[in-house]
C-alpha cells in the first residue's frame, strides 16, 4: 500500500475479522466436533444434560456399530453403497466425457439448447418418476437390487457432470488442437497427449462430486432397496429404533458413514471449489 | 475449414458419373455433423430413458384409477386425480412449505456464505483451517446430519442446545433454565436450521471461487482513487460475483427444492414441514395412490418447468459470454 496511513488500520481490521472468521468456522464445525465426540462417549455419557464434554472416552459405539449390535452388520451397506457410488460414477464419466468433449472442443449446432436439455432434467423432480421406474422394477425382478440403484445414480449426476467436464474442457486451448492436427496427430493421440493432461483435474472433480452425491442418496435407495440392497443412508435410518437410546451408536454409525466423503472433500477442497463453480471459472 | 480437403469424400460409392460437387459437399458435411454428435448420443439416449420415459409413464398413471390397496378397482379415471390434488389441503399446503423452506434455505445461505467467502477471501492466519472447518457440514452425509441435529442437538431432554442452556444458567445459580422443544415450537425452523447449516457451504465454496477469479489490479487501481471498501465491493465485487450468485443459487435451489432427507428424518413431515418430495412419497409409499401420486408428480413437474424455463434464461446469460469461443 502507497498510501502510508491506512496500512497499519487495515491491518488491524485484518486481524479482527481472522478473528471473526476463525469464530464462524468453529461454529460451523461444532455440531461435526459434537457428533465424533459423542461417537467416542459411553452411552450413559451421551445423553446427559448439561453435556459431559469431559467424560472418558470409550469405543463402545463403534464396537456395538461394527459388532452388529442389534443384529444387523454394517458391511453389506457399506459395500452397497461403495458399488453403487464407484460404478455409478464410473458409467458417468464413460457417458460425460466424449458428451462433454462433443460440447466443448467441437461445438455442435445448437449446442446450447443441448445444454439445457441435460440441466433441465436436473431441474424435475426426481420423485416424480420414482413410481414408474418402481413399478418396471417390481415387474422385472429387479426391486432390492443395488444395480437398478446404480442406473439411477448415473442419469442424477450425469446432467451436472456434463456441464462440469464441459467447462473443464473448455480450458483446453484451441491452438493447441490445431497444432496437434497439423502435426498430423490421431484423435487417440490428440485425447490422450493434448486434452486429457488439462482435463484430468476436473476428470477427478466430477468424479468426486458424482460420488458424494451418489454416497449421500436416500429416498430411491429407501424406496426402491430392501434387505439385500439397502446403502448406508439406508441402514443409518433404521439404526434409530428407540429415540436416542443408542446415541453413541447412532453418532459413531454417522461419523464411519460421513468418513469416506469428509476425507475425499478435504483432499480436493480446490477441485471441489473448481466442479463445483462450473463454467462461471475462467 | 481447411480438414475439409483432407477428408475422403463419402460420394464416391456412386460410381465414376457421381453427384453433383454441391451434394456431395452436403452429404460429407452432414456425415460431419453425424460424428460430432455422435459423442453425444450415449449421454442423450441414457437420460432420455433412465428420466424422460418414466415420466411419460407417471403421465398416463395420472389418468388412471389405481390404488395398490384395492387392484380390482383399477381404470381410466379422467381428471379425478388431479381435482383430488388441486382439492386437497395437505397438498395446497406442502405447495406452500416448498416454497418457504427453498427460499428461505436457500436465501440465507446464499448471504451468509457470501459474508464467509468475502471474510475469507482476506488473508489471516490459518485461512486454510478455517476453510476446512467451514467446508465440513456440507461433506456429511445429509441423513447422518438430520439424526445429528434430531437426536445429538435439537433433543429436549439430552440435546446439546438445551444442555449448553442448563450448563450457562447453572453458571449463574439457577436450576430452571428453559428446555425448549425446538423441533414442536418450530418444526419448520429446525428443519431450516439444520439445511442452511448444511448448505452454506456450498454458497461459500462457489462464490470464493469468484472473489478469488477478480482482477486485483482493477481492485487496487480503484483504491488509489480514493474508493471506499464500500464502493469496492458495490461497483467492482458484486457486478463480478453477479454470474457466482445467480449459479449458487441456482444449484442450491435444485437440490433443496428435492430435499427429502431432512424432513424424512427430523419432523418425518408432520407439523407442517412436509413437502412435496415428502408427500408424494407418501401418497405413493404409504398410501399406495399410486394414481393421485402420478398426478401430484405431474403437477411438481410442470412447475418445476416454469422455474426451470426462468432459471435457465440466467444462466443463458452465463452461457452467452462464453458463446465468442
Amino acid at each position: 500500500m502507497s498510501v502510508m496511513t491506512t496500512a497499519p488500520r487495515r491491518r488491524r481490521t485484518g486481524g479482527a475479522l481472522g478473528l471473526v472468521a476463525w469464530l464462524c468456522g468453529i461454529a460451523f464445525f461444532l455440531p461435526v466436533a459434537w457428533m465424533v465426540l459423542t461417537s467416542f462417549h459411553s452411552e450413559t455419557d451421551a445423553a446427559t444434560n448439561p453435556p459431559s464434554v469431559g467424560a472418558g472416552l470409550s469405543l463402545h459405539g463403534y464396537r456395538e456399530f461394527f459388532g452388529g449390535g442389534g443384529g444387523i452388520s454394517p458391511w453389506p451397506p457399506l459395500i452397497n453403497s461403495l458399488t453403487a457410488s464407484v460404478v455409478s460414477t464410473l458409467l458417468v464419466l464413460a457417458l460425460a466425457v466424449p458428451a462433454a468433449y462433443a460440447l466443448a472442443i467441437k461445438p455442435v449446432r445448437k449446442w446450447s439448447d443441448v445444454l439445457f436439455f441435460f440441466l433441465s432434467t436436473k431441474m424435475l423432480p426426481l420423485v416424480a418418476g420414482l413410481l414408474p421406474v418402481y413399478l418396471v422394477a417390481q415387474n422385472a425382478g429387479m426391486l432390492d437390487s443395488i444395480w437398478l440403484l446404480v442406473l439411477l445414480y448415473t442419469s442424477m449426476n450425469l446432467p451436472i457432470a456434463v456441464w462440469m467436464m464441459r467447462s473443464f474442457l473448455a480450458e483446453v486451448p484451441v491452438e493447441m488442437l490445431e497444432a496437434a492436427s497439423i502435426d498430423g496427430a490421431g484423435l487417440t493421440t490428440t485425447l490422450t497427449r493434448i486434452v486429457a493432461p488439462v482435463a484430468m483435474p476436473g476428470i477427478a472433480a466430477t468424479a468426486l462430486i458424482s460420488f458424494i452425491f451418489s454416497w449421500n442418496e436416500l429416498l430411491f435407495a429407501r424406496v426402491l432397496t430392501g434387505i439385500v440392497a439397502g446403502t448406508a443412508p439406508v441402514f443409518l435410518t433404521g439404526l434409530v429404533t428407540s429415540q436416542g437410546l443408542f446415541l453413541a451408536k447412532v453418532c459413531a454409525a454417522a461419523t464411519v458413514i460421513s468418513l469416506p466423503v469428509i476425507v475425499a472433500g478435504f483432499a480436493a477442497q480446490d477441485k471441489l471449489v473448481q466442479g463445483l463453480s462450473l463454467g462461471a471459472v475462467k | 475449414m481447411s480438414t475439409q480437403t483432407t477428408e475422403p469424400p463419402r460420394g464416391t460409392a456412386a460410381g465414376p458419373a457421381g453427384p453433383a460437387p454441391a451434394a456431395r459437399a452436403r452429404r460429407t458435411g452432414r456425415a460431419k455433423d453425424w460424428a460430432r454428435r455422435a459423442p453425444l448420443l450415449p449421454a442423450l439416449v441414457f437420460l432420455v430413458i433412465v428420466t424422460q420415459l418414466p415420466f411419460v409413464a407417471t403421465v398416463v398413471i395420472s389418468f388412471t384409477r389405481w390404488n395398490a390397496l384395492a387392484p380390482d378397482n383399477r381404470g381410466f379415471a379422467a381428471f379425478d386425480n388431479y381435482r383430488a390434488v388441486f382439492t386437497d389441503p395437505a397438498m395446497r399446503s406442502s405447495v406452500g412449505t416448498t416454497v418457504l423452506l427453498t427460499v428461505t434455505v436457500v436465501l440465507v445461505s446464499l448471504l451468509l456464505g457470501l459474508g464467509l467467502a468475502l471474510l475469507l477471501d482476506r488473508s489471516f492466519r490459518g485461512r486454510g483451517i478455517v476453510r476446512t472447518l467451514l467446508i465440513t457440514p456440507f461433506l456429511v452425509v445429509p441423513v447422518a446430519s438430520a439424526l445429528l441435529w434430531k437426536h445429538a442437538l435439537y433433543n429436549a431432554s439430552y440435546g446439546l442446545l438445551n444442555g449448553v442452556l442448563t450448563w450457562i444458567w447453572r453458571l449463574f445459580g439457577s436450576d430452571s433454565p428453559p428446555q425448549p422443544d425446538w423441533m414442536t415450537d418450530s418444526p419448520l425452523a429446525a428443519v431450516e436450521v439444520s439445511l442452511i447449516w448444511q448448505w452454506t457451504p456450498f454458497m461459500m465454496l462457489i462464490l470464493l471461487a469468484g472473489l478469488q477469479s477478480r482482477a486485483g489490479d482493477a481492485i487496487e487501481a480503484a483504491r488509489m482513487d480514493g474508493a471506499s471498501a464500500f464502493d469496492v465491493f458495490r461497483y467492482l465485487t458484486l457486478p463480478h460475483l453477479r454470474r457466482y450468485l445467480e449459479l449458487a443459487a441456482l444449484l442450491g435451489t435444485v437440490y433443496v427444492v428435492q430435499n427429502f432427507d431432512a424432513v424424512f428424518t427430523i419432523t418425518s413431515g408432520g407439523l407442517g414441514t412436509a413437502n412435496l418430495p415428502y408427500t408424494i412419497y407418501q401418497t405413493f409409499y404409504q398410501a399406495h395412490d399410486y394414481g393421485r401420486a402420478s398426478a401430484q408428480g405431474v403437477v411438481v413437474v410442470l412447475c418445476s418447468l416454469v422455474v426451470a424455463t426462468f432459471a435457465l434464461r440466467t444462466v443463458s446469460s452465463l452461457l452467452r459470454e462464453e458463446v465468442t469461443r
